[in-house]
C-alpha cells in the first residue's frame, strides 16, 4: 500500500543523499565563528534538536562572510554549510531573495527550479519530498533570516516550530 | 490464539496474524515496526471493541437510566477491575482512568505538590521522560521545593547506591521512571520505595514502559502510585492509568472539577463523589477504555510472564548483532538481563535521523530524536540516538532486517559493508 503520490512519483532514497549534499556533511565549509562577524543568531528545531549558530560579518550593506556552527542531521548541517557559500559576497537584498526562494524550494516539491537560478543549493530539493525532513532544510535558513532582518533594523516574526533568536550584534 | 505455554517463546505468526496493520507494506516492503516504546499496534480485538461499543451500546456513562447506559457503564466499569486485577492492586477504587501517563502525573504533581513547601525534596532520576520531570519542576516554581536526582552508575543504571546518595530527610515525593523508555534499563523501585518509606516520603512509579513489557505488581514494588498508558500496550489512545492506594488518594483534593466527580453541589460549594470517581471529571474516554479491556484481556491470554520473555529474547538477539556492527554504540546497561524491549544507539557518525529516513526506506520503523529525554541525553553525552524498541508481535527476521538497513545507510555515507 503506498500513497497515490509516491505510485505516481515515486520517491527515491537519492532524491534526499545528493553527493553535493553528503559532500558538505562530511566536509563542512566555513565551520566556526567568525572573528569579523557583525552578527551572531541561533536556532533549534525542538522537535529533534539540531541546532545551528551562525555568525555573519555584514559590510555595507553586504554579506562578507559566514561562519556556523552546530550539530544535528546531515540535512540541517548541509543545508547550513552550502548556505554559508551562496550568500557571501551579496547583498542584504539579494541575501534575503535567495534565502526566500530556497524556503520555497525546501517546502514545495512542485518547485520550478529552471525559474530562479540557485546553483548548488538546488541539491536540496529533493528535502520537499521528505515532508518529515524539511524542518531540518529550513532551521539554518530560519537563522540567516533572523540575523538578516536584524541587521536591516527589523524584526522577524517568531516562528514558535523553529525558535531563533539573536545573540549578539 | 495459540500462544505457547507460559516462559516459552510465543507463537509470534499466530499474533501477528491477529494486527491487521503488519499485513501492509512500507515503501514497497513488509512492514517491520520497531518502535512500541512510542507506541503498540492494536490487535483486531482491540479495533472490534471500538467499533462494536459505538455500534452497538454508545451512551453516556453512570447517569443514564435507560439500557444502553447500563450496559455502557457496566463495561466501562468491569475494565476498571481488570486493570486493578493486571497489577494486583487490593480494589477497583484504586484505579482511575485518565488521558495517558503525563495526565497520571500531572494529576498527582497538581495535588501532592501543593503541600509542599520551600525547601521540601522531589526525587526524580536522570532518565526521566519529560512527563514525570516538566509537571514536577512547575511545583517546583510554585512551591519553592527543590528537585533532587538519582543519578546514573557507570552501567548506566540507577541503582541502590545512586538513589541512596539522593534520598534523605527532606525528600517528600519520590518519582521515578521503572523502566527507561531510552536505555531500557528497569530501576530497582522496591528498593528504592523502601528507602522513600523510610524518610516519610511518597512513592511514584513511572510504569508506561514496564506495564507494557514486565509483570507489574504494585504490592511487590511497594509504590503507593503508579501512572501508564494503555496505547503502549495495544490498547487505544487518549487512556491513561493512575493507581493510587485507596486511602492515600482518598486524601488527595481533587484534579479537575466539575460533573461525575462531585456528590453534592450547592452554589457556594461541593462534596466530592466517592473513590475512583472523584478524579473523574466529565464524560471520560468511555470507548476506549472499554477496548483497553480488549488489550488487556489479549495480553492476560498470552501471560505477562511470556512476553516478557519473549521481549528478553528478542532484545538480547538485538544487542548480540548490533554490537556486531562497527562503529555502533549501544546506550544503557551492557548485559541484556538488565534490560528489555528498548535499544538505543548511535551508528558511526550518521545522525540519527539520517538512520531512520533510510531504515523507513526499506519498511523499518524506528524512533530516532531526543526520546522526550533531553536531560538524559545531556548525561549520556548525545544529541539524539536513534532506538528500536520490540513487542510480542515482533520477530528475529525483524531485527535482521534492521542491521541489514543499518549496513545500507552506512554504504549511503561512504562506509564499506
Ligand atoms: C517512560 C515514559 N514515561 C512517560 C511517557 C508518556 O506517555 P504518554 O505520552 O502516553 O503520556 C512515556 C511515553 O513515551 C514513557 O516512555
Amino acid at each position: 500500500m503506498t500513497s497515490n503520490r509516491e505510485s505516481q512519483n515515486p520517491i527515491d532514497l537519492d532524491d534526499l543523499y545528493r553527493d553535493v549534499i553528503l559532500d558538505h556533511y562530511r566536509s563542512p565549509r566555513n565551520r566556526g565563528a567568525r572573528d569579523d562577524a557583525t552578527i551572531s543568531a541561533e536556532g533549534f528545531n525542538p522537535s529533534c534538536g539540531d541546532e545551528i549558530q551562525l555568525s555573519v560579518a555584514i559590510l555595507d550593506g553586504t554579506v562578507n562572510g559566514l561562519g556556523f556552527g552546530g550539530s544535528g542531521c546531515s540535512i540541517s548541517q548541509s543545508s547550513a554549510s552550502m548556505m554559508t557559500e551562496a550568500m557571501t559576497g551579496r547583498s542584504l537584498e539579494s541575501a534575503r531573495e535567495m534565502s526566500k526562494h530556497v524556503q520555497q524550494m525546501l517546502t514545495d516539491d512542485t518547485f520550478d527550479l529552471d525559474a530562479v537560478d540557485l546553483g548548488d543549493l538546488e541539491a536540496l530539493s529533493g528535502v520537499a519530498k521528505f515532508p518529515v525532513r524539511i524542518k531540518c532544510g529550513l532551521l539554518a535558513w530560519k537563522v540567516l533570516d533572523q540575523a538578516l532582518a536584524n541587521a536591516s533594523g527589523e524584526s522577524v516574526s517568531d516562528d514558535s516550530d523553529i525558535p531563533t533568536r539573536v545573540t549578539s550584534g | 490464539m495459540t500462544a505457547a505455554t507460559k516462559g516459552t517463546p510465543l507463537d509470534t505468526a499466530a499474533i501477528r496474524a491477529q494486527f491487521p496493520i503488519l499485513a501492509r507494506e512500507v515503501h514497497g516492503h513488509p512492514l517491520v515496526y520497531l518502535d512500541n516504546a512510542a507506541t503498540t499496534q492494536k490487535p483486531q480485538a482491540v479495533i472490534d471493541a471500538l467499533t462494536g461499543y459505538y455500534s452497538t451500546m454508545n451512551a453516556n456513562i453512570h447517569r443514564g437510566l435507560h439500557t444502553l447506559a447500563e450496559e455502557a457503564t457496566a463495561a466501562y466499569e468491569h475494565v476498571r477491575k481488570q486493570v486493578a486485577e493486571f497489577i494486583g492492586a487490593s480494589s477497583h477504587r484504586e484505579v482511575v482512568f485518565t488521558r495517558n501517563t503525563t495526565e497520571s502525573l500531572n494529576l498527582l504533581a497538581y495535588t501532592l505538590g501543593a503541600r509542599l513547601k520551600p525547601g521540601d525534596e522531589i526525587v526524580l532520576t536522570a532518565a526521566e521522560h519529560h512527563s514525570n520531570l516538566v509537571p514536577w519542576q512547575l511545583v517546583t516554581q510554585r512551591t519553592g521545593a527543590v528537585l533532587r536526582f538519582i543519578e546514573l552508575n557507570d552501567d548506566q543504571q540507577i541503582d541502590v547506591d545512586t538513589a541512596r546518595a539522593a534520598i534523605n530527610a527532606n525528600t517528600r515525593i519520590v518519582s521515578i521512571v521503572h523502566m527507561s523508555n531510552v536505555l531500557g534499563s528497569i530501576a530497582p523501585v522496591a528498593e528504592i520505595a523502601e528507602m522513600a518509606r523510610a524518610v516519610g516520603a511518597t512513592m511514584i512509579v513511572d510504569a508506561a514502559q514496564s506495564a507494557p513489557h514486565i509483570p507489574v505488581d504494585v504490592g511487590e514494588l511497594g509504590a503507593d502510585y503508579l501512572a501508564f498508558s494503555a496505547h503502549k500496550m495495544l490498547g487505544p489512545t487518549g487512556v491513561g492509568v493512575l493507581w493510587g492506594r485507596q486511602e492515600l488518594l482518598a486524601d488527595l483534593d481533587p484534579f479537575l472539577g466539575g460533573g461525575e466527580m462531585i456528590s453534592v453541589v450547592t452554589r457556594e460549594e461541593s462534596s466530592w463523589a466517592a473513590l475512583p470517581h472523584k478524579f473523574e471529571a466529565g464524560t471520560p474516554n468511555i470507548a476506549d477504555v472499554i477496548a483497553f479491556g480488549a488489550a488487556l484481556d489479549f495480553l492476560n491470554e498470552i501471560g505477562m510472564d511470556a512476553i516478557a520473555a519473549h521481549d528478553a529474547e528478542l532484545t538480547e538477539y538485538a544487542v548480540d548483532r548490533l554490537s556486531r556492527l562497527e562503529g555502533l554504540d549501544i546506550y544503557g546497561p551492557a548485559d541484556p538481563a538488565e534490560r528489555s524491549a528498548v535499544i538505543a544507539f548511535n551508528y558511526r557518525d550518521i545522525h540519527s535521523h539520517d538512520v531512520a529516513t533510510i531504515l523507513d526506506r526499506s519498511g523499518v520503523a524506528i524512533r530516532a530524536g531526543h526520546h522526550c529525554a533531553q536531560p538524559l541525553m545531556r548525561t549520556l553525552g548525545v544529541p539524539a540516538t536513534a532506538r528500536a524498541s520490540f513487542y510480542l508481535y515482533n520477530e528475529r527476521s525483524e531485527i535482521d532486517a534492521l542491521v541489514d538497513g543499518l549496513l545500507e545507510a552506512g554504504e549511503r555515507f561512504g562506509f564499506e559493508r
